[in-house]
């Protein structure tokens, strides 16, 4: 499946969900948030949140800022 | 007296950020040369073309400051609150220093899209901080939505103006009874003094330590500065008079 991962198209496995993908990027247990079309994914959700082909995403973390 | 802003409780009334330093240890330098306790942070997309990067927060020491994540560069109140709850998410903070930016040049608020960001986000058990102008009746109504403090600015965000308009900061102080965090136009350690000597309650700034020739001995500047200014603001300053009053006394002089 087709998900559209912080403006750029990605190819996902079918059936991933958003803690498979933010294990794909290497990105697990680090400072970051996640947000399904619009929603933000609370972190107890993360296993069970199945996405779905189409989806955007947003993965964000912090960066220096006033 | 500590500064209280919703549920937490600060020895410091001088708030850093973390943007546009030299490098993370100078920025780690100046927080720990300001005392500061709580320091603000930008919530951006991770670069997925460069993992390598340590994040900001590894320089930050949350032994002893708190993070407030702002919705820095959002234009509507959707995207503000949209960012404010993947903050809260990654985090485990409801803290939120609330920008909706409603013009480029300036970095003025949008304040309609503030105050229902503010109503918003506030109802969702957010402590709000919202950035605003130095506008009485808008921080009267942030303060109606729900805002936990109300920020108004000194001068635009990093101009480093100083405070332009002191009784518009002094009105909105006496009026309103959540803290007065005074954010943006600092240029100098003067500023800071002078907003606290004004009676605000804490005030934020980035630019004028992480800009400055030497960035930590400018931050522990700013640190004696708002001690200073809270210092005398608290002690009641003089009336201003026209005309001079001697400090010696005029009878015993010889020759009279």
């Amino acid at each position: 499946m087709n998900i559209v991962l912080n403006g750029e198209r990605r190819t996902l496995d079918a059936g991933s969900t958003a803690a498979d993908l933010l294990k794909d990027l290497e990105l697990e247990g680090k400072p970051v948030a996640i947000e399904r079309n619009g929603e933000t994914v609370r972190k107890s959700d993360l296993p069970t949140t199945k996405l779905a082909d189409g989806d955007k995403i947003e993965v964000v973390t912090f960066v220096g800022g006033g | 007296m500590n500064l209280r802003i919703g549920k937490h409780e600060f020895t410091s009334r001088l708030f850093l950020g973390t943007g546009k330093y030299p490098s993370p240890e100078v920025m780690a330098a100046c927080h720990a040369a300001s005392g500061t306790e709580c320091v603000t942070v930008a919530v951006r997309r991770v670069d997925l073309n460069d993992k390598s990067k340590k994040s900001i927060l590894s320089w930050i020491d949350r032994t002893r400051i708190r993070l407030l994540p702002n919705t820095a560069a959002c234009f509507n109140a959707a995207e503000a609150v949209r960012t404010a709850r993947l903050a809260r998410e990654a985090l485990d903070t409801e803290l939120v220093k609330l920008e909706v930016i409603g013009d480029e040049a300036t970095l003025y608020p949008d304040l309609a899209g503030l105050l229902e960001a503010t109503r918003e986000l506030a109802r969702d058990g957010f402590t709000v901080l919202p950035y605003t102008t130095d506008d009485l009746v808008t921080a009267l109504r942030l303060e109606d939505a729900g805002a936990a403090a109300v920020m108004p600015l000194g001068a635009p965000i990093g101009s480093g103006l100083g405070i332009l308009n002191p009784l518009n900061i002094r009105i909105i102080k006496s009026r309103v009874k959540v803290p007065v965090i005074v954010d943006a136009g600092v240029g100098t350690a003067s500023d800071v003094a002078a907003a606290m000597e004004l009676g605000a309650d804490g005030v934020l700034l980035n630019t004028a330590v992480a800009g400055a020739q030497d960035p930590p001995s400018m931050a522990a500047a700013m640190k004696q500065a708002c001690e200073a200014g809270r210092l005398a603001f608290l002690a009641g300053r003089i009336p201003r008079r026209e005309f001079a009053s001697p400090s010696s006394p005029k009878e015993g002089r010889i020759g009279t």
